[in-house]
């Protein structure tokens, strides 16, 4: 799982009001190097919730130098996409799982992929 | 402004039938992209071969049939008539420096002779290229790799039993650009790495693209995602993808491989093998175990097109997490919750509703409807206040059945009352009642399929019928 799903993602356990973020609880991390597309992470940028991306970045011990504001001149900071990219695209959490803040509702994580299936008195 | 004629044909019968009728609205979405409308002239047919659309420079031409898989070729028409003295006069009418750049005495050059629906002998073909001596050509004809290629274009009808003497009408112009075709065989799911048994046809999931706009840099979802042809579709054109599915094994690649030959899939069958295969690795963003029917995302315009095969239990069951049936579990996964039927109509209110929350404005929703076709009418095609129908095309899987390739454009952010909209609708009746229509539908398909085969390529199914 990249950390730009990560961001996409929310707790659908029934009757939860704040699912967001999901914790991340990581016991496999892995960096992978990822051809960098200056311009799809500028479109990205606006589509983030950027604290829940620094909070996940901190949570796998990766945020490094990752502002805690996104800068305004994005578009044309290509050091700053550059690490924005690292964080949304190359590290990916391979084993562990996503925990939902509110009901604590484990997902597991195993090679990668997320399983957000949920029980029957829990949908 | 330069008159242009989209060419398309084909040889192979079966090709053109089974992708024809996505050709129209996939030029329109491609010329939507470059925000370009599209213009035939006034004899235009849908059915025809040629087709003349105005407006376009060569740039659009060429941008367009870099990615349409359905039309054939395209030229800049520099004249036409219904016979070839009509043609000649329409020629000799063109204006001079609009050729004079293409035939200056440095450059080199090629006629080629297209006929539809006939064939020329070698004899006739130096004749049509000799009758031609009235034009002003002045470079050099080089057969192997000329700086430009003209073509002489005869419409001989469509109908192979009928085939006329003279042409019903001639072309000429400048070559520009083949389509894609050529994707169709080198995307074939016969030798990619991963597949299922439903798993789309290529030429299909990259008209599916096409006609969801789908461009470089998008961020695009299938809901139902299975072994990912579809998003292999979107890669090509530059696309970044990620899907769900609710099938545990399909997203891990585990389980009983869908090949005549092989029992278990192999340690690497997965989505993401694939996209590597083609090269497009990169734009991989994710898949994840999910039931689409309680989605996972949260509320925000993610993404720039939506595209999936739903399923209607044609091949994989129809199910939702929430039943009581036992099944088994896999062995690394703490629990796995059993399924329960899914039923049409709530795929389609559930994937329009989705669609409205999670598309940005003007993005694009499509999927397949399965249609029961004494029972189809229009009204049938679900809607939503969210959503724009752009398009509904038929592909025929037999005599009773088919399934709609249906094209939505976001138009207006949902409100809290559009979820409820679609219950006083009567267009979703014909899938509330689930097996009933799975029965019909099903009755339709096996009096054409006969006994059922498992290993079958459901696509084989509908190459054979398209090919009646």
């Amino acid at each position: 799982m990249k950390l730009l799903t990560h961001n996409m993602l929310t707790s659908h356990v029934k009757g939860v009001t704040k699912g967001y973020p999901l914790l991340i609880k990581a016991t496999e991390v892995k960096v992978n190097e990822v051809e960098f597309n200056p311009q799809f992470v500028s479109r990205m940028i606006p589509k983030l919730e950027w604290s829940a991306l620094v909070q996940a970045a901190e949570e796998l011990g990766h945020r490094q130098d990752l502002p805690g504001e996104l800068v305004a001149d994005y578009e044309t900071n290509e050091e700053f996409l550059k690490k924005v990219h690292r964080i949304l695209l190359e590290v990916e959490v391979l084993e562990g799982c996503l925990q939902c803040p509110e009901s604590g509702r484990e997902f597991p994580i195993s090679r990668g992929i997320p399983n957000m299936l949920l029980n029957e008195d829990e949908a | 402004s330069v008159c242009v004629s989209v060419f398309q044909w084909s040889l192979v019968v079966h090709e053109f039938n089974k992708y024809f009728y996505f050709l129209l609205q996939e030029i329109k979405a491609l010329l939507a992209l470059r925000g370009k409308p599209f213009i035939p002239d006034e004899k235009f047919k849908e059915k025809s071969p040629f087709w003349c659309l105005d407006g376009l420079s060569e740039e659009d031409i060429r941008s367009i049939m870099a990615r349409s898989v359905c039309a054939k070729s395209a030229f800049e028409l520099w004249g036409h008539g219904q016979t070839h003295s009509e043609l000649r006069a329409s020629l000799l009418s063109y204006q001079s420096e609009n050729m004079s750049p293409f035939m200056h005495k440095d450059s080199t050059y090629r006629i080629n002779i297209y006929t539809f629906n006939k064939t020329l002998e070698f004899t006739d073909r130096i004749k049509r290229i000799d009758a031609l001596d009235y034009l002003p050509f002045e470079g050099t004809v080089n057969l192997k790799s000329p700086q430009h290629i003209f073509c002489l274009l005869e419409d001989y009808g469509t109908d192979p039993n009928n085939i006329p003497e003279h042409p019903n009408s001639v072309y000429f112009g400048r070559w520009l650009a083949d389509g894609q075709r050529e994707l169709i065989h080198s995307h074939s799911v016969k030798n990619r790495h991963f597949i299922g048994n439903t798993s789309m046809d290529a030429g299909l999931s990259f008209i599916m693209a096409n006609h969801a706009k789908v461009k470089e840099n998008d961020l695009v979802f299938d809901p139902f995602v299975g072994t990912g042809s579809l998003l292999v579709a979107c890669s090509h054109f530059g696309a970044y993808v990620c899907g769900t599915d609710i099938d545990y094994n399909t997203i891990h690649g585990r389980g009983r491989s869908s090949r005549k030959n092989q029992k278990w899939r192999g340690p690497d069958e997965n989505i993401k093998a694939n996209l590597r295969q083609y090269g497009t690795e990169k734009t991989f963003l994710d898949v994840m175990v999910s039931d689409s029917s309680k989605s996972v995302w949260r509320e925000a315009a993610l993404f720039d097109a939506i595209i999936t095969d739903p399923p209607y239990g044609i091949r994989e069951s129809t199910r939702r997490t929430g039943s009581h049936k036992d099944i088994t579990k896999p062995p690394d996964e703490s629990h796995i919750p059993v399924s329960q039927a899914y039923h049409l109509s709530d795929i389609f209110t559930d994937l329009l509703n989705f669609s409205a929350h999670h598309l940005v404005m003007g993005g694009r929703l499509v999927y397949w409807l399965p249609v029961y076709r004494p029972e189809y009418c229009e009204e049938m095609v679900p809607l939503n206040p969210c959503f724009q129908l752009i398009s509904n095309c038929e592909q025929t899987l037999s005599s009773h059945t088919s399934r709609r390739l249906i094209t939505m454009e976001k138009i207006k952010e949902p409100e809290e009352l559009d979820s409820l909209t679609h219950l006083a609708d009567p267009r979703f009746s014909p899938y509330q009642g689930h097996n009933a229509f799975r029965e019909k539908y099903f009755s339709g398909l096996n009096k054409r399929r006969g006994k059922e085969d498992n290993k079958l390529d459901f696509n084989d199914v509908q190459s054979k019928n398209a090919s009646r």
